[in-house]
């Protein structure tokens, strides 16, 4: 007696027919992994590009009437600059040596007779400085001294893969709304089957006094359930492919940029994903339930 | 008690299954309702469930007038009455005593409560030591009890029996009838509709005649 609620209107429901509700589940986690793994794809992303902002650097090519001294004038103002973290002076001896060095044209160089080399200051922006607007001020500010003849920011291409960064973050949005949707309906059908199975039981309830509410809040807790435990099944799925698919990534990673960190759903992305599989189990259960409760009347 | 104050009821598909019915029961009063078949006599339980409404006229139970209830105020109503059935209409995949203990439940009485007041009307209908029973299990006449025990778990004001005695032999249905006399005995008004008429005139009480949707005798 003490069971009774949980026998007559309950979740254990889904434990009598536990093939069709793992089948639901099933489906309803691929949905969920799907957004999952592309939010994860994009977050990690997203990630590298933090690092790769902080690569952002302004190269500075001095004009030839510039002097040495002169040079070195300048790169003691611009150490005071407010929104300069650091410099690097590269003297045109420097630059012809590295040149040799990295360019394999060396032999080519040696037959000119004086170096054609400027001197180069490189600037490394403070930190602070993380929009693209605010390092072109930067980039225009120093454009402008007369010491410098050319000004380049490298960061097109950061500016690009932002861009793409943006365009990937909608994609996510609109696939996890549209497979939000799929997993309302797919509860919805579910839930509806099983009002369409215990529809009998629907109509005796009604007829000893049984309100909606008393006879909806087990089909509510089904719908609880279903998004819940597909939730976890979508995030062993999501966790399980990186796992997979980390090796291989940190190897790439390794080869392109020195570093690697791949990045796992953290403890708040988890709890989003369950408290959202959970709501949309029971938003998918409760329009049907608000459209087909009143329409099972005793006849 | 209930009052049916010139009431029709007409099906839009079948036609006036009710045309101008009026009487009043009073409380403790126990009366049946004959007729043939098809005359409307499950009609007018229905619309004292509240399981349909009225085309016209006006239907009261306790002083309230039930064209005046909302939709969500109907399972209230519902539980004022203790409805039983023909076929019985008991939930096959559960026990006797879950059967007995929805009305309970969804009253939301606490397990205590309910474990002693199912106890305690299995005992009053006859079938102490049978909570554990499926329905299946059970005899025609003991399903019928345990619809019974269903509806008057609740103690509800009102019984209303729809052919409570149609699918059973004449020694089970004189039991079922002896057992509606006690609920009658306590304050329990009590309306029965059926065509057999030895158990009517056995009874002595009053007779309400329907035919064709018409009230013929009182």
């Amino acid at each position: 007696m003490v069971h009774l609620q949980a026998l007559l209107f309950s979740l254990g429901q889904q434990l009598r027919t536990p093939f069709s509700s793992l089948l639901t589940i099933a489906v309803l986690s691929i949905s969920i992994a799907l957004s999952g793994t592309f939010y994860l794809a994009v977050k990690n992303i997203t990630h590298l590009t933090g690092h790769l902002e902080s690569s952002n650097q302004i190269t500075l090519f001095l004009g030839q009437q510039v002097s040495d001294q002169d040079g070195r004038w300048l790169l003691t103002r611009l150490e005071k600059h407010r929104n300069i973290q650091s410099t690097r002076f590269i003297t045109k001896t420097e630059g012809l040596k590295d040149f040799e060095q990295f360019s394999g044209f060396g032999d080519a160089l040696k037959a000119l007779s004086r170096n054609p080399l400027p001197m180069v200051i490189q600037v490394f922006p403070r930190l602070s400085l993380t929009t693209p607007q605010q390092l072109q001020q930067l980039l225009d500010e120093l454009k402008a001294l007369p010491e410098v003849a050319v000004a380049k920011i490298d960061m097109q291409w950061v500016q690009r893969l932002k861009a793409i960064i943006v365009l990937a973050e909608r994609g996510v949005l609109v696939l996890a709304s549209i497979l939000s949707f799929a997993v309302i309906f797919i509860t919805g059908n579910t839930i509806r089957l099983e009002l369409q199975n215990r529809q009998e039981e629907v109509v005796i309830a009604k007829l000893v006094g049984a309100t909606n509410g008393f006879i909806a809040r087990p089909f509510l807790y089904s719908g609880f359930w279903y998004g819940l435990l597909a939730g976890l099944l979508a995030w062993l799925m999501i966790t399980g492919l990186m796992a997979l698919l980390q090796p291989p990534m940190e190897q790439l990673m390794t080869l392109y940029l020195g570093y690697q960190e791949v990045v796992f759903l953290s403890v708040w992305d988890s709890v989003i994903l369950l408290v959202v599989s959970a709501a949309l189990g029971v938003l998918g259960s409760w329009g049907v339930l608000v459209s087909q409760l009143s329409r099972l009347t005793p006849e | 008690m209930i009052k049916f104050d010139h009431v029709s009821k007409r099906y839009s598909e079948v036609g006036d299954a009710l045309v101008d019915v009026s009487f009043t029961m009073t409380k403790g009063e126990m009366v049946f309702l004959t007729g043939p078949s098809g005359a409307g006599k499950s009609t007018l339980l229905k619309l004292i469930a509240r399981v349909e409404s009225v085309s016209r006229g006006q239907v009261f139970l306790e002083g309230q007038n039930l064209n005046r209830i909302s939709e969500r105020e109907v399972p209230f109503i519902r539980r004022k009455m203790g409805l039983i059935f023909q076929d019985y209409k008991l939930l096959n995949d559960r026990t006797v005593a879950d059967n007995i203990a929805l009305p309970l439940l969804i009253a939301g009485y606490s397990h205590q409560d309910i474990k002693r007041r199912v106890r305690a009307v299995l005992d009053k209908v006859g079938l102490a030591g049978k909570e554990k029973s499926y329905p299946l299990s059970l005899s025609g006449g003991e399903q019928q009890r345990v619809g019974i025990a269903r509806a008057v778990v609740n103690k509800p004001s009102v019984i209303l029996a729809d052919e409570p005695t149609g699918n059973l032999d004449p020694v089970l249905a004189t039991e079922i009838m002896h057992l509606f006399k006690q609920f009658k005995q306590v304050g329990v008004t009590v309306l029965i509709a059926t065509h057999d008429l030895s158990q009517v005139i056995d009874s002595g009480c009053r007779q309400l005649t329907l035919e064709q949707g018409r009230l013929v005798s009182d």
